[in-house]
C-alpha cells in the first residue's frame, strides 16, 4: 500500500521544549514538541509549488472531489456555477498521473466522473472529459454527507496509492440521514484518507464541516461567498499534492507509573488528541495526525509523572513518529524527542513557565473561549457570553494572533482589548460569526 | 519496543513487591509506597561481586526491574541512571579526594583533581585542586571539570622545574581561569535548556604541600582547613571567602553569626569565567610547625562544618595516613547533614611524606 519511493519521503525532525524542572512534589510535565518535515521529492517547497515535481515523479496519490449537489445549491444560481468552476480549477490543478474522481453528493451519491467504481487518471484528456462532465451536474435533492464519504471511501481504496484525500463542498445542513448515520460514516473512513471540508454560504453546521475535517485530518473553512471557491478549491488541491506520505502517527511511549493527561496538535490549529490513541506496545500509543508534506506543526503533551526526590532525573515521555505498514508492522521516521523532568529545590527552577508552552496554553484556552462564548451566545446568556468573548479578546491581543483578533472585532465591540472588556455587537452577519466559529481553532506560533 | 525482562540482578526476587504479569513479566503498576532508590552509584566493590546480569545489558539501579536504554533511562521507570560523575573517587596515594552529586542537585557540578610530583631537589610535592561550578551560570559542570584539570595539570608541570610553589599556585589558578573562559566562545549542547545564559563559572581552591611548605591559592567560597594530627593543638581556616558574608564582616558592618544567616551570605564575589570583573587569585603559605593535614572543599561540606573546630571533629584522627577513607567520612559527614549541595573533598597530609610512603 504504502510504496512511495524513497526520494519521495520527507525528512523528519523534532524539537522538544519545555522546563524540565519540577518542585519537590512536582507531578506534571509539559513539554511542545514541534515537528518539521522538509526535502521530500519536490524542488523547493512542496505546498507553495507542487509543480515543480518531475514528470512521474511525485507521489502516487488519489484525491475525490465531494461536491453538494442538493437542491439548495441552485439559490442563487450562482451556487452551483461557482461550485463547478471550482471544482474544475481543482482538477486543473491535479498533477498528471494522480488518480481521481468526482462525486455528486444529495441525500445518496453519484459517481459524476469517470463512473462504474472507478478512477480516472490525470492527464490532458481526462481533466477535459471531468470538466465536461461537471457540466451535467444539476441541483436537486437532500443531503445525506456520510452517503458521499462511503462512495469516497470506496473509489479512492481501488487505487494501489500512497497518499488519499477528499475534499468536500456543502451548503447545508445533514438532513437527511441521522447524525449517528454521519457519525458511522466518519469511524469507517477515519485512517483510510484524508478530507477537507468546506461550507459554503451560511446555511451550514459549523460543528458538522469541523466535525468532518477533525475526524478526517483534514482543513475546514468557510466560503461565505461563492465567488471565492475556486481559488480556494485551488490551494487545497495545491497542498493536497504537496502530501508525500500519508497515515503518520505520533507514537508516545510513557514509563511504568506515568498517565498522560493531554496530547494536541496546538498548531497550525488545535485538535484533541488524547482520545485518538491506539495502544502501539507495552506503555507506547499511536496519535494520528494525518498525512504530511513539507510543514511543520506542533504538539503539547502533558504527562503526570510519579514524584520522586530531589535531584532525581527521570524520561517522561519519548515521543517518535511511525507509519504503519500493511503487514502490521511500522516505519520508524527516525525523529525523536524526549521529554524529561529534573526534580530541584531550585525555586528559580521550577516555577519558570517555557515560553512555547505558556503560548499555546493560552492558543488552546482562545479557542475554547470562543466556542464557548459564541454557544453562550446562541443560548441567550449574554454576560456569559460577554465574559467569554472578552477573555478571548484579551488571548488573542496578548499572544498576536491578529487574524482571530480580526474576526472578534466583528462579533463583539472591543473596548480594551489588554483587559479583555468588550460589548457584544446588537447586529452581527451571520458569515462572521460562522467564520469566527470556523476559525476559532487557528493558532499562531510563538514569536521568536 | 521489546518488553523488558524481570531480571534480579543476583538472583533474588525483584524488589518491588508487586508482581509483574506473567504473561511479559513487565511491572505493570508500582508499589503504593515509592521504591527505594538508591541516592548514589552503588559502591563499586559491591557491584562487581554479583554476576552481571547477562551480556551486555544494563539493568536500572531504580527499579531493578528495566533495562537501560540508549540514552540512559530505564525503559520502564524512565529513571536517569547515575552518571559517572555523579560520584568519584580518586587515590593518588599520599592524597585522596572523593565528591558526591549529594541528596538535592540532579547532577554534580563539583570537580577536582590530585597528584604526587617531585621538586628539583627529590623532594614529594602533593597537590589539590577542588572546584565548584556556579548554578545560576551555564553548564557549571564543564566549569568546574575543566578549571579543575588545567589547575591540576600546571601544577604537575610548574613544580618540577623549581616553580616556588606559591608562585606555582597563583599561575595554576591563571591557567585555571584560561579553560573556563574558553568555554564561554564554545556553544552550548543542545540538551542545555537552562533557564540561564551566563557565561560558565566556578570557584577554585588548591593547596601544594611539601617537605617543609604549606601552599594554598583560591577564588571564590571553597576552602582550605588545617587539621593538626595532635588535636591539642588549634585547628584553622587556611582563605578568605569571596563571598557577600565575608565582604561584610571584613568590612565590619556584620558579625559572622549575621552574616551568615543572611539569605545573600553565599554570593560569591569572586570566580573564574569569562564574565569574572577581574581575576584576583588569593595566595598564601604557611610552614607549619608539627604535622597535620589540610581539608581542600566546596561548601558542599564546610557548610556542615564552617568553624575550623567543627571541621576538626569530623576529620577522622588517622586522617594523615588514611585520606581515601577521610574523605568519604567527611562527604558522608555532609550528607548526613542534609546533602544539599554536591560535596567534593581531598585530604592532603602535612608534611608530604616521602615517595612509595603514601598510605596503603
Amino acid at each position: 500500500m504504502a510504496n512511495f519511493s524513497k526520494s519521495n519521503v520527507p525528512q523528519f525532525s523534532m524539537d522538544v521544549y519545555q522546563n524540565e524542572y519540577l518542585p519537590e512534589g512536582g507531578r506534571e510535565v509539559n513539554a511542545i514538541v514541534t515537528v518539521t518535515a522538509t526535502g521530500g521529492g519536490t524542488i523547493g517547497s512542496a505546498v507553495a509549488a507542487p509543480h515543480l515535481y518531475a514528470p512521474g515523479q511525485g507521489p502516487s496519490a488519489a484525491v475525490a472531489i465531494m461536491v453538494d449537489c442538493s437542491g439548495s445549491m441552485d439559490y442563487p444560481p450562482t451556487k452551483m456555477r461557482n461550485a463547478r468552476d471550482a471544482t474544475a480549477a481543482a482538477i486543473d490543478t491535479l498533477r498528471d498521473g494522480v488518480h481521481f474522481a468526482v462525486v455528486g453528493g444529495t441525500h445518496m451519491a453519484k459517481e459524476v466522473y469517470p463512473g462504474g467504481g472507478r478512477l480516472a487518471v490525470a492527464d490532458a484528456t481526462t481533466r477535459d472529459q471531468a470538466k465536461q462532465a461537471l457540466r451535467k451536474l444539476s441541483a436537486g435533492g437532500g443531503t445525506a454527507i456520510g452517503t458521499w464519504l462511503r462512495l469516497t471511501d470506496r473509489l479512492l481504496s481501488s487505487a494501489d496509492v500512497a497518499i488519499r484525500h477528499g475534499i468536500l463542498l456543502t451548503d447545508g445542513r445533514n438532513e437527511h440521514e441521522s447524525p449517528e448515520n454521519l457519525k458511522a460514516a466518519l469511524d469507517s473512513c477515519a485512517g483510510r484518507f484524508t478530507c477537507d471540508a468546506r461550507g459554503v454560504g451560511t446555511d451550514w453546521e459549523v460543528k458538522e464541516v469541523t466535525g468532518i475535517a477533525s475526524v478526517l485530518l483534514g482543513s475546514a473553512d468557510i466560503v461565505a461567498d461563492p465567488a471565492g471557491l475556486a481559488v480556494d478549491f485551488t490551494q487545497m488541491m495545491e497542498t493536497a499534492m504537496g502530501k508525500e506520505v500519508a497515515d503518520v502517527a505520533l507514537r508516545v511511549w510513557t514509563p511504568v507509573g506515568t498517565t498522560i493527561r493531554f496530547v494536541k496538535q496546538v498548531a497550525p490549529t488545535v485538535e484533541e488528541l488524547t482520545d485518538r490513541r491506539t495502544e502501539a506496545g507495552p506503555r507506547a500509543g499511536d496519535y494520528p495526525t494525518g498525512s504530511w508534506g513539507d510543514e511543520s506543526r506542533d504538539y503539547h503533551v502533558c504527562v503526570e509523572v510519579p514524584s520522586a526526590d530531589l535531584g532525581r532525573e527521570m524520561l517522561a515521555a519519548r515521543v517518535s513518529l511511525v507509519v504503519p505498514q500493511p503487514d502490521g508492522t511500522t516505519q520508524n521516521l527516525g525523529a525523536q524527542g524526549l521529554v524529561r523532568a529534573v526534580w530541584t529545590d531550585d525555586m528559580v527552577a521550577s516555577t519558570s513557565i517555557n515560553p512555547q508552552v505558556a503560548h499555546y496554553t493560552g492558543q488552546a484556552e482562545l479557542a475554547q473561549a470562543i466556542q464557548q462564548g459564541l454557544d453562550l451566545r446562541k443560548s441567550g446568556d449574554v454576560d456569559g457570553a460577554t465574559a467569554k468573548l472578552g477573555r478571548a479578546v484579551q488571548l488573542a491581543s496578548a499572544s498576536g494572533n491578529a487574524d482571530t483578533a480580526k474576526l472578534l472585532a466583528k462579533v463583539v465591540d472591543v473596548v480594551d482589548a489588554a483587559a479583555g472588556t468588550v460589548r457584544l455587537k446588537a447586529k452581527v452577519a451571520e458569515a462572521d460569526e460562522m467564520t469566527l466559529e470556523t476559525r476559532s481553532t487557528k493558532t499562531v506560533r510563538v514569536k521568536k | 519496543m521489546p518488553p523488558a525482562p524481570a531480571l534480579a540482578p543476583d538472583g533474588n526476587d525483584v524488589p518491588t513487591g508487586s508482581p509483574g504479569s506473567p504473561a511479559t513479566g513487565v511491572q505493570f503498576h508500582r508499589p503504593p509506597e515509592p521504591d527505594e532508590y538508591p541516592l548514589q552509584a552503588p559502591d563499586p566493590r559491591v557491584v562487581t561481586d554479583r554476576p552481571p546480569p547477562a551480556e551486555g545489558i544494563k539493568l536500572c539501579v531504580a527499579c531493578r526491574a528495566g533495562r537501560v536504554d540508549s540514552d540512559g533511562y530505564c525503559e520502564t521507570c524512565g529513571h536517569a541512571q547515575p552518571r559517572e560523575r555523579d560520584h568519584m573517587e580518586h587515590d593518588a596515594g599520599p592524597v585522596a579526594a572523593v565528591s558526591d552529586r549529594g541528596l538535592r542537585h540532579h547532577r554534580n557540578e563539583d570537580a577536582f583533581s590530585v597528584g604526587c610530583t617531585a621538586l628539583p631537589d627529590g623532594s614529594p610535592a602533593v597537590l589539590a585542586i577542588v572546584c565548584d561550578g556556579v548554578s545560576s551560570a551555564t553548564r557549571p559542570d564543564e566549569a568546574s571539570l575543566a578549571a579543575s584539570r588545567a589547575a591540576g595539570e600546571s601544577l604537575l608541570a610548574a613544580l618540577p622545574r623549581g616553580t616556588h610553589p606559591q608562585q606555582a599556585m597563583h599561575e595554576a589558578i591563571i591557567a585555571a581561569s584560561h579553560a573556563v573562559n574558553a568555554l564561554a566562545d564554545e556553544p552550548a549542547t543542545a540538551r542545555e535548556h537552562a533557564p540561564h545564559q551566563n557565561a560558565p563559572a566556578c570557584t577554585i581552591v588548591g593547596s601544594v604541600v611539601t617537605a617543609g611548605l604549606l601552599v594554598v591559592g583560591w577564588v571564590g567560597d571553597s576552602r582550605a582547613y588545617w587539621i593538626p594530627v595532635d588535636r591539642s593543638s588549634p585547628p584553622a581556616r587556611l582563605t578568605e571567602d569571596d563571598s557577600w558574608a565575608a565582604q561584610m564582616v571584613a568590612a565590619g558592618l556584620m558579625n559572622e553569626a549575621e552574616a551568615y544567616a543572611d539569605e545573600r551570605a553565599h554570593a560569591i564575589t569572586g570566580w573564574l569565567g569569562a564574565d569574572a570583573y577581574e581575576l584576583e587569585p588569593h595566595t598564601a603559605s604557611f610552614k607549619p610547625d608539627r604535622p597535620g593535614v589540610v581539608v581542600v572543599c566546596t561548601d558542599g561540606l564546610w557548610n556542615y562544618a564552617e568553624a575550623a573546630g567543627e571541621m576538626a571533629e569530623a576529620v577522622p584522627l588517622d586522617a594523615a595516613v588514611r585520606p581515601l577513607h577521610s574523605a568519604r567520612v567527611l562527604v558522608g559527614h555532609a550528607l548526613d547533614g542534609g546533602g544539599h549541595d554536591n560535596v567534593t573533598v581531598a585530604v592532603l597530609p602535612f608534611p608530604a611524606p616521602p615517595m612509595g610512603a603514601g598510605s596503603a
